[in-house]
Order: structure tokens, then C-alpha cells, then sequence
């Protein structure tokens, strides 16, 4: 069982991956994020299952991720509100500060 | 005893100084640097004298006096001089022409700028000429040998803004070193197997005294001795290695008659005098000699009849004279070719320098934009007309008797040569009585007549000096008195007094003069008819047998061939891997600044593919 699910993390980590690098609106960007995150998730309990040493260890990391991640989400949505005040956009390619 | 003997060794220290003061004048004090030079080499002559006339004293032991220089394990350097007969005349030739030159230059370069550097390479020159000839061993000759060949360097392109007197300076010190390998060649050879690695001249004479070559066998004897003939090819202008001597009449005129014809090339024959006992324990080296010297003496002869630049026709006689010289040495007779050099260094000086006068009377060298000149130069017109004699052979005139001297060691040993020497003399009397009718009888063919004047007193005197000396200077050795020989070998050869030499000689000379009083003096002629009808010999010989085309297709040509393959290698590979590694960092750096724009995703995925490649090279080592 355990290959299956490490399958289908690796898969939603590339999707994840792939939004994350290559779409232009923020706020997808920020979603991609958040399904990497899940993706690993996925990975935890899976390991925890059926990993060599079972235990609910993963699962408890599993929920402190999901935690994190909610906090993770609220900032960067709030810094996204912020830049869309400053600059009118949510497009990423338009954010070139870290050049100067 | 000998004092003035004992202090041979500051007869060079004279000039050098004059060097050394000259030098740090600067080009301001012109008069003084004209005295500084003249005195230099006065007291340089009135030492040489002195020391001569110690010589002359039959009871006079050969003196050397050498220093330790350089202690290299059991082998000790020395460097020292030596005074024998032979170079106490070398001496006196020496510091009388360069005295004479030295008064004559201070009318000749009156209006150069640069007259004192002049008169500080002049003095330079005779000084490194004469430790040439003080040196008592191969090492020390050797080094004062290059010297007087830079001296030479920088006198024949001392009018240096003008190409050609740059590229015959190149050319002269090129040339010259091809052959000045060879004698640096002879001299390791000749140390190598030197008993106790001796260089002196004295222990040469000792090991290879009267052909007992036991210590070193015949091969490598013929071998040093024809290593050491390349230097005297290169130096002495003898054939292959001659092209540099007529284009090195780019010089000033002065400096023609001292480096170019009496001293400097002489230095070869000089060479061959001094380490003859090398070339006589080897037959083989002296036929080689023998011939070489033959050949260059009717080649150069036959060339210079067809030259119309005054100072070439000087120059390819010089040649000529040289050949002569050498062919007396291979056939044997030291005497003879000492005689020559003696005698030849002054009336060839003697004639150089009143080409000089000349030259400074019409501006020109083209012997065809003179003629008449005789009426208004009258001392130049005599002093070259002895001078011509001289080198044409007739008697009583100095040429005569040391030409003589050589012919009739000819006609003993080698009967061709005989015939080649006898040939080249006619051709000598032949184009120097051309040159002698064209230049100073007939109509005036100068541009601007009224201004043909005498020279002055500082150039009329040395002509006239040497005149003298032109004419007397033959007496010391006669068929019936072989005093110089005597003086010179300690009485080892006999004097070869041949009646039908004497008599052949004789009639080629009149009878030279006569036919180019014929073909020129009659009446001026551009091209005389013998030319007129043979053209194609005419051109062969003015472009001089086309040994300088030969030399630049072959030799340059090939060397400049390989230059340019050395340069490709380096201008493609070596300046390609150079660029190729500017070029490298150059393209990085333009990656990495496109990467550098600011967008967070672009870092994104530049870290995604470093860690795609950590990964890949982490999991690709497995199926390594």
C-alpha cells in the first residue's frame, strides 16, 4: 500500500511544485503552496501506517503541519492584501524588488 | 726590458676611454668631441709604434701576460693579452686607419647632427678591434669579435631614419652571425678536446704545430678548422656569406673605409693568421680555404664591373681583396695574405676615403652622374689614382708586391687558382680603371657643377698620408727581400720569387688599364659595346649573380615561412585557449546575471535544479 501513497504525494508535490514556480496570480501561487504542504501530509500518515516502525507520531506531526500551514496561509494572504494595496496587482512576475 | 711591450694591454684603453668621455658629454660639445675621439686614437697609434718598434728588434721574445677570471673546479679562465709580431702590426694597421678616419671624419660628418655619437662608436669601435687583436685567447677574441660586430651594427645604420641604412644594418649583423655560430661552434669543439681545455693561442700553436695533430685526430681537427672558417666566411665577406658587405656602404663613408676595408673584415683574415696552425695540420681545411678565398675573388671581381654606385664597386673589391687574402692563407703562405691585408687596408682606406670626398663634392654615389672631376679635385683625383694603381697591381705601388706575393705562391701550389687569381686581377685593373675614367676624365655630368670643390684640409690630409703609405708600404716585402715574412713566421718560409708571376701580373695589369682606357676613357659611354652586346651578362652581374633574390626566396622566404606557421600556432592555439578561458567566464557571468532578475519563482526554480542535479549525481553514482 505504502508506494501508492507515496505515489500520489510525489504527484501532488510536483502539481504543487509546478503552480508554485510557474503561475503568475499570487493567489494560486499560494494555494500551490499549501498542496506541496499537503502533500507531505499525505506522506506522514502514510508513514505512520505503514512505515517500518508504526506509530502515531506522524499523524501527530501531520495535524501540527496543518497548523502551521493555516498560519502560514493567513500571513501570506494578508502580505498579498498588503501588495495589492501598494501596487494594484497580484501579479508575481511584476514583483522584481529582491533585483535592486 | 720590453716595457712598452709589457703595457701593450692599455693601447685599447685609449679609444675606450675616449668612449666613456664621449659618452657622457652628450651630443653638445661637437668640437670637442672631434678632439677627444682624434687624441684617443693618436695615443692609441703613437703606443701601437712604440710597441712596433720593440718588435723590430729580431732578439724580441713573444710576450703574454693573462688574469685568472672565472675558476669553474679544476678549470681556471683567464683573460690576457698577447703581443707577437703579427699583432703588433695588426696594431699599427689598426690605430693608423682609425687615426687617419678620425681626422678625415671631422671634415666628412662636419654637419651631422650627431657627429659625437659618431666619434663615440668610432672609438668604441677601435677599441674593441684592438683587444681583438691584443686577445690571447679564443674566449676573449670571441667576445671582442661580437663587439666589433655591433660596433659595426650601429655605424652602418647610424643614419638610421633612412630604411635602407636600417634593413643593411639588420642584414650585417644577421649575416655576419650565421657565421659567427659556426666560430662559436669551433671554439666549444676546439676547448672540448683541447689537452687541459687550454684556449690560448700559444698552447693551440704548441698542440697543433707542424701537422702533429696527436692529441686531437685529423677529423676533428678539419672539423674546428672549418667551424672556425664559418666565422671568417661571415666576417671577411667570403661567398656565401658576402651580401651583407656592399649593402653595409649604406654607413657613412668613413666608416666604410675603416670597418668595411681595412680593419673589421680583416678581422677574419686575422683569424685564419692566427690559428693557422689549426688549418695547417688539416690538407683538407686548407683546400677548402684555398678555394673558397679563389672563387670569392674572381666572383666579387666580376660583380664589381658592372656596379654604378661608387661605394658598391668599393665594396664588391673589397670582397675580392679578401678572397685574395684567404686563398694566400689556404694555399699556405701566411705572408702572402698578411702582406695583402696590410697593404690592402691602407689603399683601400685611402680609396674609400676619397670616394667619400667625392661623394661630399657632387651628392651623389651614381659613378655615371660624375665624370670630369679630376680638374677640380686635384688631390682627390691623385690620391684615388694611386690608390687605384695600387690595387691594380702596378709597380712600384704596394698592391703590387703583396699581390705578387700571393700569385706567385699560386703559380707554386695550385696552378688553377693561379689562373683564377691572375683572371680576377684583370677584372680588378678592368673596373677599377672604369670607375677611375667615368669619375674623373671626361665631360661633367654632375647635376650642379659650380658647386664641385676640393674637400678641406681634414679630408685632404689622411688621403694624402695614405697615399704615401700606398705607395711605400709594399717595400717591406719584395720577391728579393723577404723581410715581413721573415719578421712574421721567425723565418719558417721562403720567399717565392717567380719570375713569370712577376711578369703575368705585370702585363694583365697594363693590359687592363689599356682595354678600359678603350671601352671608357676614349669618350664617356653609358654601357661600353662589349656591354651593349651582351646584355643578358650585364644584368647578371649588376643584379649580382642574384644571390640576394636566391637568399630571399630560399632562406628568408623559408624563414619567414616558419615565422608565420610559429605565429598561427600562437595567434590560434595559445591566444584561442587564452580567449577561450576570458570567453568562459565572460558567458557565466552573463547566465548568472540572467538569473539574478528579482523574481522569486525564477530563484525557485534555479533551486529546483540544483537539487534535481544533486539528486541525479547522488543516485547516478550507483550505476557508475
Amino acid at each position: 500500500m505504502l508506494p501508492s501513497y507515496l505515489t500520489m504525494a510525489a504527484i501532488l508535490f510536483c502539481i504543487g511544485l509546478y503552480g508554485a514556480l510557474v503561475k503568475r496570480n499570487a493567489v494560486i501561487v499560494l494555494l500551490s503552496i499549501e498542496l506541496m504542504l499537503n502533500a507531505v501530509n499525505l506522506n506522514l500518515v502514510a508513514f505512520s501506517k505503514y512505515g517500518v516502525v508504526p506509530s502515531l507520531t506522524g499523524q501527530v506531526f501531520a495535524l501540527f503541519t496543518i497548523t502551521v500551514a493555516a498560519a502560514e496561509a493567513a500571513v501570506g494572504v494578508a502580505i498579498l492584501i498588503a501588495l495589492f494595496r501598494a501596487r494594484g496587482t497580484v501579479h508575481v512576475d511584476e514583483f522584481d524588488e529582491m533585483r535592486r | 726590458m720590453d716595457s712598452f711591450t709589457q703595457t701593450a694591454w692599455l693601447i685599447p684603453l685609449f679609444p675606450f676611454a675616449a668612449f666613456l668621455l664621449l659618452t657622457a658629454l652628450g651630443r653638445g660639445y661637437r668640437r670637442a668631441g672631434v678632439m677627444i675621439g682624434s687624441i684617443g686614437s693618436l695615443l692609441a697609434l703613437i703606443m701601437s709604434l712604440l710597441v712596433l718598434f720593440e718588435r723590430l728588434d729580431p732578439n724580441a721574445v713573444d710576450y703574454s701576460n693573462s688574469y685568472k677570471w672565472i675558476d669553474l673546479g679544476d678549470y681556471t679562465l683567464k683573460v690576457g693579452f698577447e703581443v707577437t709580431n703579427l699583432n703588433a702590426l695588426m696594431l699599427v694597421i689598426v690605430t693608423a686607419v682609425s687615426f687617419l678616419v678620425n681626422v678625415y671624419s671631422a671634415g666628412y660628418m662636419k654637419k651631422d647632427e650627431r657627429i659625437t655619437v659618431f666619434y663615440g662608436y668610432v672609438a668604441l669601435f677601435t677599441f674593441a678591434m684592438l683587444g681583438l687583436v691584443l686577445s690571447d685567447n679564443m674566449l676573449v677574441f670571441y667576445i671582442f669579435w661580437e663587439l666589433v660586430g655591433v660596433c659595426s651594427f650601429l655605424l652602418v645604420g647610424f643614419w638610421y631614419a633612412r630604411p635602407a641604412a636600417r634593413a643593411a644594418a639588420k642584414k650585417a649583423f644577421i649575416v655576419t652571425r650565421i657565421g659567427d655560430a659556426g666560430l662559436l661552434l669551433g671554439i666549444i669543439v676546439l676547448f672540448w678536446y683541447m689537452p687541459g681545455h687550454a684556449l690560448d693561442f700559444s698552447s693551440i700553436h704548441n698542440v697543433f704545430n707542424e701537422g702533429q695533430s696527436g692529441a686531437i685526430t685529423m677529423t676533428i681537427t678539419t672539423s674546428i678548422a672549418l667551424l672556425l672558417f664559418m666565422g671568417v666566411i661571415g666576417k671577411s665577406g667570403q661567398f656565401p656569406l658576402h651580401v651583407w658587405l656592399p649593402d653595409a656602404m649604406e654607413g657613412p663613408t668613413p666608416i666604410s673605409a675603416l670597418i668595411h676595408a681595412a680593419t673589421m673584415v680583416a678581422a677574419g683574415v686575422f683569424l685564419l693568421a692566427r690559428t693557422f696552425d689549426i688549418f695547417e695540420a688539416s690538407a683538407a681545411a686548407m683546400h677548402t680555404v684555398a678555394y673558397f678565398g679563389g672563387f670569392t675573388a674572381i666572383f666579387a671581381a666580376t660583380v664589381a664591373l658592372a656596379q654604378n654606385d661608387i661605394k658598391r664597386i668599393l665594396a664588391y673589391s673589397t670582397i675580392s681583396q679578401l678572397g685574395y687574402m684567404v686563398m694566400a692563407m689556404g694555399l699556405g703562405s701566411m705572408t702572402g695574405g698578411m702582406f695583402h691585408l696590410f697593404t690592402h687596408a691602407f689603399f683601400k682606406a685611402l680609396l674609400f676615403l676619397a670616394a667619400g670626398s667625392v661623394i661630399h663634392a657632387v651628392h651623389t654615389q651614381n659613378i655615371h652622374e660624375m665624370g670630369g672631376l679630376g680638374s677640380k679635385m686635384r688631390i682627390t683625383a691623385w690620391t684615388f689614382g694611386i690608390g687605384a694603381l695600387s690595387l691594380s697591381g702596378i709597380p712600384p705601388f704596394s698592391g703590387f708586391w703583396s699581390k705578387d706575393a700571393i700569385l706567385g705562391t699560386a703559380l707554386d701550389e695550385d696552378p688553377f687558382l693561379f689562373a683564377i687569381g691572375l683572371a680576377a686581377a684583370f677584372c680588378t685593373v678592368l673596373y677599377m680603371s672604369r670607375l677611375f675614367f667615368i669619375v674623373f676624365t671626361g665631360k661633367s655630368r654632375v647635376r650642379q657643377p659650380n658647386e664641385v670643390r676640393e674637400s678641406g684640409l681634414a679630408m685632404a690630409i689622411p688621403m694624402v698620408v695614405l697615399a704615401v703609405l700606398s705607395v711605400v708600404a709594399g717595400f717591406v716585402e719584395t720577391p728579393w727581400n723577404g723581410w715581413l715574412g721573415n719578421w712574421l713566421t721567425g723565418g719558417g718560409e721562403e720567399v717565392h720569387a717567380n719570375g713569370f708571376a712577376i711578369v703575368a701580373s705585370i702585363a694583365v695589369g697594363v693590359l687592363g688599364i689599356y682595354v678600359g682606357w678603350l671601352m671608357y676613357g676614349r669618350a664617356y659611354r653609358e654601357q661600353s659595346p662589349a656591354a651593349a652586346r651582351m646584355p643578358w651578362l650585364v644584368q647578371l652581374l649588376e643584379r649580382q649573380y642574384y644571390v640576394n633574390e636566391f637568399y630571399n626566396v630560399v632562406i628568408v622566404g623559408t624563414v619567414r615561412w616558419i615565422g608565420k606557421l610559429l605565429h598561427a600556432f600562437d595567434e590560434h592555439v595559445i591566444g584561442g585557449a587564452v580567449r577561450l578561458v576570458g570567453f568562459t567566464a565572460v558567458a557565466g557571468g552573463r547566465v548568472m546575471t540572467r538569473l539574478n532578475n528579482g523574481q522569486t519563482q525564477t530563484y525557485g526554480l534555479t533551486a529546483v535544479i540544483g537539487l534535481v542535479v544533486i539528486i541525479a549525481a547522488i543516485v547516478g553514482r550507483r550505476f557508475w
